[in-house]
């Protein structure tokens, strides 16, 4: 069992010994310096040729925004057409039906938002065809799209005075064509060596060494997978995700995916710091983040490993942990710490069931898509922090007399404004939502009994899962709940999923567009230093007090709750 | 937006030859090329005859075989997915309970304080193809009267079969035991 800790306390290190110089890369990709790669140049040239983009066009926060909602509109459009129809396209070979509209509005609106919740099951409920030129394209620009307003931003923090931001098109572009291909293909490589399936034939028939007849679902599962955790997109191949065999076929996949999710989200926040030149401010945010991951995970890998104490009581052998839900070949040390890694990054892919873990790890998956922000989504992870880093310095001025700056900016009254509306409706929509299906379940006790798959404390955590998940654009779920047939869970979720992605990202370039345009203060002995512990711990306590104060009453009822039950 | 639109419908029907159409049929090479069985999954034959995939679990219940995990799609492959009872859900814990008991009427010289807990619980992916060497261990005697074979002789296969990933737990895969055990 120690060694099983030994495991993940090395998966930490690996994924920060990558990110460093994997954020230097993506500094100079963004800041157009030279790189290993420029040999793609004549290629992204061609594209923007054809496409009549000029990539060198400087553009406002605004301009930038409208190009980034119009492309999303139109990759919407098109992947709920295909979905609609996908049992006439090619690449159908179990002849799956086409989706329906409520859950094909789900899934293209999942995917295109980077949460990829999934209502359904991709061996029966998508083709070959949808599930790449859907799911996996969506996977690709949705990454692109997060890291290109991640980009955005920094260029705001960087200028001096200037409304001009950068060109949307060409951090897209070079996101996807310079970070997420090459990563892609290289861990392609590894994974189907170790065994993942890449194949357009249909599900194997077999009967089996006892003599039963099933069936096998294969499919280009090693084209799908890389993309999913580069991107920190999350969504399956299989319905089981993570946890299916084929999807994650032994513990060496399992520690590959694992740094593959997270280099991203760690590498973005260097970046930052090499972009901007200031790596002790870097090393602050990074600092904030893993003590808040520390303070989620630790308590999530103890729990699992010490395992149910309802079935200890049963009298059996206990000692391998809370194996409900979870693979032998991962072990409940690895399935806990990418229970929280998965939740805390946005990515939502699942190694174990959430929908079983301890009530107190469920309790720590919810908290860490209620924050959000320790890491975080690639790119959108700084920017939800970055809303924290804001109030943090508005209240720091406040408490101490001096105008509140940061990097050479004054933050004023608009730019507060917009924070706390960006910082109070996440655990608006989620407790909204939540609050709502609570009241139409509680009302229609039999119709819609399907809803929920246990009883009591834990079947509402089932229900405050789905919309933190769907509000963080995470992705995973406590898969229990019933929202597979259902319209109510298709269009709740998906309208929640919109908002959840798009009013944050706008809000939080509003802010940076607003103050790249302010008067540049230099910096002086009365100037508020953000790149100091002191300023780390005020971050952390606005961050625990809004997401503890916000959600605590319902945690209470859930996963709280359960866990008082049991004891 | 109008003047957005045609970019970028242009930049999405590149992006889509890129990252689907070129970046799959390289990937899809490569795995011809160098992946086991040219990318359509390991498969195990037995007399020239497939009878599963190694890295998919399947059911085994007769008593004459190592049993495997209860599984929540009944190692159909056709689909996946756990059982997603929480941890206290009472009539998850009265299905536990009888797994146990089931498992003891079975294997009536075994004790129950050396049941290992995922014989009883279900994984996550309902597949899983392996179970812990202790679990292999406790079924020993009740597969050595059925098929008058040494105990001793069916250690051996099992720890033959003890894979130990570098930080992961052990782990034995139960189809390729199973198949072994058959040439015994």
């Amino acid at each position: 069992m120690n060694l099983e800790i030994l495991g993940i306390i090395l998966m930490f290190l690996v994924t920060l010994i990558i990110g460093v110089p994997l954020g230097r890369y993506i500094a100079r990709v963004y800041a157009g310096e030279k790189t290993i790669l420029d040999f793609l140049s004549p290629i992204e040239r061609f594209f923007y040729r054809i496409s009549g983009i000029d990539p060198n066009k400087e553009m406002n926060w605004k301009e930038n925004m409208l190009a980034m909602l119009t492309i999303n509109l139109v990759w919407f459009i098109f992947c709920f057409v295909i979905l609609v129809v996908q049992q006439w396209l090619p690449l159908n070979p179990d002849k799956n039906p086409n989706m329906l509209p409520d859950q094909a509005f789900n899934t293209a609106i999942s995917f295109l938002v980077n949460c990829d919740l999934q209502h359904y099951s991709g061996e029966s409920a998508a083709t070959y065809f949808t599930q790449l030129a859907c799911m996996m394209f969506l996977m690709f620009v949705s990454a692109g799209t997060g890291l290109a307003a991640a980009a955005i931003l920094m260029n705001a923090l960087k200028l001096k005075t200037s409304t001009e931001l950068g060109n949307f098109y060409n951090y897209f572009m070079k996101s996807c064509t310079r970070i997420l291909l090459p990563l892609s293909i290289v861990l392609a490589v590894v994974l189907m060596l170790n065994g993942m399936p890449m194949t357009f034939h249909a599900k194997d028939t077999i009967t089996t060494l006892q003599g039963d007849t099933v069936q096998v679902s294969r499919g280009p599962v090693a084209a799908f997978v890389p993309i999913k955790h580069v991107g920190t997109n999350g969504g399956g191949f299989y319905g089981a995700n993570s946890a299916h065999p084929l999807e994650n076929p032994n513990y060496t996949t399992n520690f590959i995916l694992m740094v593959s999710q997270c280099i991203l989200p760690f590498a973005i926040v260097f970046a930052l710091g090499f972009y901007l030149k200031k790596q002790k401010f870097a090393w602050m945010v990074f600092g904030v983040m893993t003590i808040g991951f520390l303070c989620l995970v630790a308590p999530t890998v103890m729990s699992e490993i010490h395992g149910n104490p309802a079935i200890a009581k049963m009298g059996i052998d206990n000692r391998a942990g809370a194996m409900e839900g979870k693979e032998v070949r991962f072990g409940p040390a690895a399935s806990g710490y990418w229970s929280i890694m998965t939740t805390v990054i946005s990515t939502g892919s699942v190694n174990c069931m959430h929908d079983s873990t301890m009530p107190l790890s469920g309790m720590n998956q919810l908290w860490a898509m209620m924050v959000n922000c320790f890491y975080g989504g690639k790119g959108v992870g700084f920017m939800n922090f970055y809303i924290f880093i804001i109030i943090a310095v508005f209240m720091s001025g406040l408490m101490v007399g001096r105008t509140p700056e940061f990097h050479g900016k004054k933050i004023e009254a608009k730019e507060m404004k917009i924070a706390s509306i960006v910082a109070l409706w996440h655990p608006l929509l989620i407790l909204a939502f939540a609050a709502v299906a609570c009241f139409v379940y509680v009302h229609h006790p039999i119709k819609y009994g399907y809803w929920l798959n246990n009883p009591g404390y834990h079947g509402f955590s089932e229900m405050l899962y789905e919309y933190t998940s769907a509000s963080a654009n995470n992705g995973s779920g406590f898969e229990g709940l019933g929202d597979t047939p259902s319209k109510f869970w298709n269009v709740t979720t998906g309208f929640v999923l919109i908002f959840g992605r798009y009013l944050p990202i706008i809000g939080q370039i509003a802010i940076a567009g607003s103050l790249a345009g302010k008067k540049f203060i230099p910096e002086s002995a009365g100037t508020l230093k953000t790149d100091t512990v002191t300023f780390g711990v005020m971050v952390f306590a606005v961050i625990v007090i809004i997401a503890a104060l916000s959600f605590f009453p319902a945690l209470s009822l859930g996963p709280i709750a359960e866990y008082f039950s049991m004891r | 937006m109008i003047k957005h639109i045609l970019p970028s419908i242009k930049l999405s029907i590149i992006s889509l030859l890129l990252f689907v159409g070129i970046y799959t049929l390289v990937v899809w090479g490569i795995a011809y090329a160098v992946a086991p069985n040219h990318g359509n999954g390991e498969v195990v034959q037995v007399n020239g005859k497939t009878v599963g995939y190694k890295l998919v679990g399947q059911s085994f219940t007769q008593p004459k075989y190592f049993n495997g995990r209860p599984s929540a799609v009944s190692y159909n492959a056709a689909g996946s997915g756990g059982s997603n009872k929480g941890p206290s859900n009472p009539d998850y814990l009265k299905g536990v309970q009888s797994a146990i008991d089931t498992f003891l009427v079975y294997n009536p010289t075994v004790k129950k304080a050396e049941l290992p807990v995922e014989l009883v619980t279900m994984s996550g992916s309902g597949l899983d193809p392996d179970i812990s060497p202790k679990a292999a261990m406790v079924q020993i005697a009740r597969i050595a009267s059925v098929r008058h074979l040494s105990e001793g002789q069916l250690t051996a296969l099992v720890n033959k079969h003890i894979e130990k990933p570098w930080f992961g737990p052990a782990h034995v895969n139960v189809l390729l035991l199973n198949v072994d055990l058959d040439k015994l």
